[in-house]
């Protein structure tokens, strides 16, 4: 099974890298959908933690570092090429000369400088300031106890020297929607707020509120020979079944699937060959309250990772728009383990784990769930027979998301469903599982392994990525062993395309968000976008 | 009349009072936060120092009656807050949305005077003929669809099969735009106006003046302009007025459904997030756009009616 899924996943790869085939073709509108909300909250994305914001980001903003989806790592942007220190803590950065911000400046050392201390100004309260925390010295400019950030310097113009607080990958943290960098000649900070200037590859140009933000191609780009487009329209689209009727009618180039939408695609002709999909980094589970005394014993938590036939609910009500889950890091994670498999549903396995637990006739307990239909109380629902098989009675405990969230780190709940986040930095994404971690961070199902720590601790020292990656995987499967959540699937994202569109990539942070400097139309396009 | 008129301005005071407290004391106890809806769809993890930063920036720590009392003194002073969101002014965030809602409401009520009082009127007319019967089905079936649906029902049919209009959003403001969601929820209050027109127009036709005024001799179009009409628009008015009032609460659904970016999809998206001064002013806007429009109604009564100013 898992190799089939490995395959699954290569091949929504090919799909994009034939995507990305010679014969690019300059000019036309892209009319692209952010399908998050009906509204955008702020056009200064520094101070925005949403994805909706972060199709604003990839059009106009650039930061240190970006996601390559074809390499799956982040690489550096904003710098032609950089030097590490022996201990691994001390980056020398040699920037770009040739990046230009949208007002004319060039971009200098001084702009990472100034917009890392802004987003971790502690009178801002930026989401992107527990990023900037990796640079030696922020915390304490956080605090409000330190004027500057030790460890940013400023070498020459063009050189910036930054001392990390250890030997870790600096690109995941400062590839962030909210890390990237602003220009420091603008006087009135709020402007980026309504006219945000970057060094994207679009100019902004128009934001009709609750309607549409309108880019256009920046001359002075620092790739050249990009954009191909001359102007992407990002319209707002929450609803799926008006993006369905606006994709088949071609109002719209891309659409992002939810299951029943998946399905019918699949089966008809002219849609089914644009789809691209991508394993996400999102791991759905139900996480167990050690407080809750059944969840005290492992054992317990395996036999429902074992009573519960996960493959069969994914078949029939996520249409197989996910991958089951055979631990915490998912399928596009470097550190996945192929190898380990996953809990194979077998009731009566269940059943005598249950016994020698002590809870031969089971118990009951209560799931907090959200209306979702991927992750909420339409799972739970379906779960409910299965478990009541071996003996144990789930109710459902519906919530809005928001007051999902409230209750999980407030740790007020016996277990819960969600949808988190587990990748693409695989330290970053077991974190939640290091006992240090507070239980109001990420560590939602307070868990805590000695053998764990020793492995989480042993990667965080480990520079060699590849070792690294082998701790991890390790860690990873002591998760697994141990059960502290139900290992559902991971979310396959399928973008729905229209055929003159080229140049999309699986991305695995968020299949939504592409890289528009390299998409292009081609002459099959409709008279209006080319 | 200017008695009248400030009698009816001074009663929305108490009712507005009374609306933005039951909004304040509602959003305090519903469960949920703005700082943890961050982190509601699960694609970054929990910040727990974010989550206290802006709790105090916003406030959410203080006491629940100073909670109240600030909500209060800024609203007295006709200051709605700021978006946790956005951290503009709620009254610029609505002031965006304000003119694509009125757009929608008026062009849905325009729509449905213009065709439902004219049916409802011919109808009442001719009753029983084929017109009358048409004309009632379709106005049961405009006042049972769930409009969601019937917008859906739309799209497909002059987007996607017929191509004549665009299916989804404001594009540039153009008239093309707006007419499937106006039509959509236009369908409603035509309905309700076909209806409450003819059952009016019925009423009036077997009224004893009526008959005198037949047999006076008076033409059947003098009758029916002189008084059918005029004593027909009594009912006609309270219906459009109580429609039109309730139009922008209507064009909730509507907005979310057509991508239109009026202030409907702004209050669902606010409420998801739990962004509670848009919340709470957007409502009050809602609220005061239907006190206002039947303050106005009931001053177009007493022009038409003067019993109802001596009353």
């Amino acid at each position: 099974m898992l190799k089939r899924l490995t395959l699954a996943a290569m091949l929504s790869l090919s799909v994009a890298t034939g995507a990305l085939a010679a014969g690019e073709r300059s000019g036309g509108t892209l009319v692209f959908t952010a399908p998050y909300g009906s509204s955008f909250a702020t056009l200064d994305v520094q101070a925005s933690p949403n994805t909706q914001e972060e199709f604003i980001t990839q059009a106009i903003h650039r930061g240190l570092y970006s996601w390559n989806s074809i390499e799956n790592k982040p690489v550096l942007e904003l710098a032609d090429s950089e030097e590490v220190s022996e201990d691994g803590t001390v980056h020398t950065y040699h920037l770009r000369k040739n990046a230009v911000f949208h007002n004319g400046k060039p971009l200098t050392a001084d702009d990472f400088i100034y917009s890392y201390k802004r987003i971790a100004n502690p009178k801002n309260a930026f989401p992107g300031a527990s990023f900037i925390a990796v640079i030696k010295g922020a915390e304490e400019f956080i605090a409000g106890k330190a004027e500057e950030i030790s460890g940013l310097k400023k070498i020459d113009d063009n050189t910036l020297e930054i001392t990390y607080t250890g030997p870790i990958n600096p690109g995941f943290p400062l590839m962030q929607n909210t890390t990237v960098i602003y220009p420091s000649n603008v006087e009135d900070e709020s402007s980026f707020a309504k006219n945000p200037v970057g060094l994207g590859a679009f100019v902004f140009k128009e934001h009709v509120p609750g309607s549409q933000v309108v880019v256009e191609k920046f001359g002075k780009y620092y790739e050249e020979g990009k954009p191909y487009l001359d102007r992407i329209n990002i319209v707002l689209m929450a609803e799926d079944a008006a993006r369905d009727v606006a994709f088949r009618n071609k109002e719209i180039d891309v659409s992002i699937l939810g299951p029943t939408q998946y399905q019918a695609y699949q089966g008809e002709e002219g849609l089914k060959d644009h789809l691209l999909e991508v394993a996400e980094v999102y791991t759905r589970n139900i996480g167990f309250n050690p407080a809750f005394e059944p969840f005290k014993d492992k054992r317990v938590r395996q036999a429902i990772n074992h009573a519960i036939n996960a493959p069969l609910i994914i078949e029939r009500l996520v249409k197989n728009k996910a991958y089951p889950a055979s631990g915490w890091l998912p399928l596009s994670s470097p550190a996945f383990d192929k190898d380990k498999a996953a809990y194979a549903f077998d009731p009566e396995k269940a059943k005598a784990l249950l016994a020698e637990a002590g809870y031969a006739d089971g118990f009951e307990f209560e799931v907090t769930a959200s209306p979702n239909e991927s992750w909420g109380v339409p799972i739970v629902e379906a779960i409910l027979p299965m478990l009541k098989k071996v003996g144990i009675t789930v109710k459902p405990k519906p919530v809005e998301s928001s007051a999902l969230g409230d209750a999980v780190t407030s740790n007020n709940f016996q277990a819960f469903i969600w949808s988190n986040l587990s990748g693409p930095d695989p330290l970053n994404a077991l974190r939640c599982y290091y006992s240090k971690t507070a239980q109001s961070a990420c560590n939602y199902a307070s868990y805590a392994s000695p053998e764990f720590d020793k492995l989480y601790e042993a990667a965080q020292q480990e520079r060699d990525p590849a070792k690294q990656n082998d701790l991890l995987r390790q860690a990873n499967n002591i998760v697994q062993d141990d059960a502290p959540v139900w290992f559902f699937n991971y979310n396959k994202a399928v973008m729905a395309y229209q055929p003159w569109i080229h140049g999309l990539v699986p991305n695995a942070t968020e299949l939504a968000v592409q890289p528009y400097d390299e998409i292009w139309i081609d002459e099959n396009a409709p008279d209006a976008r080319k | 009349m200017l008695r009248f008129t400030l009698r009816r301005i001074l009663q929305v005071i108490p009712t507005v009072v009374v609306v933005a407290l039951l909004i304040f004391v509602i959003f305090s106890v519903v469960p949920g936060t703005f700082a943890a809806s961050l982190f509601a769809d699960g694609k970054r993890a929990a910040d727990p120092q974010m989550i206290a930063r802006l709790n105090e920036e916003f406030g959410l720590n203080k006491p629940l009656m100073e909670r109240f009392v600030t909500y209060v003194t800024d609203l007295a002073q006709f200051d709605l807050g700021t978006s946790f969101r956005t951290r503009q002014p709620v009254i610029d965030l609505i002031g965006d949305r304000m003119g694509a809602s009125l757009q929608l409401a008026i062009a849905a009520m325009v729509f449905a005077l213009v065709v439902g009082v004219p049916l409802g009127f011919l109808a009442a007319l001719r009753p029983g003929s084929i017109l009358d019967t048409v004309t009632m089905i379709g106005a049961v079936s405009g006042l049972s669809m769930p409009q969601f649906w019937l917008g859906l029902l739309m799209m497909y049919l002059f987007a996607l099969q017929l191509n004549w209009l665009p299916s989804f959003g404001y594009g540039d403001g153009s008239f093309r735009n707006l007419i499937l969601p106006a039509v959509t929820l236009g369908v409603t209050p035509l309905a309700l106006l076909a209806r409450t027109t003819r059952a009016g127009v019925l009423d009036v036709l077997n009224a004893d003046f009526i008959r005198t005024a037949h047999s006076k001799g008076m033409s059947e179009m003098k009758v029916v302009r002189w008084h059918v009409a005029r004593n027909a628009l009594v009912l006609i008015v309270t219906t459009v007025g109580l429609q039109f009032g309730s139009l922008i609460g209507q064009a909730v659904v509507i907005e979310k459904l057509f991508a239109w970016p009026g202030i409907g999809s702004l209050l669902v998206d606010s409420v998801a997030i739990r962004d509670i001064p848009v919340v709470q002013g957007t409502i009050l806007v809602i609220v005061l756009w239907f006190l206002v429009i039947n303050t106005a109604v009931d001053l177009i009564y007493a022009a038409i009616d003067p019993r109802i100013k001596q009353e």
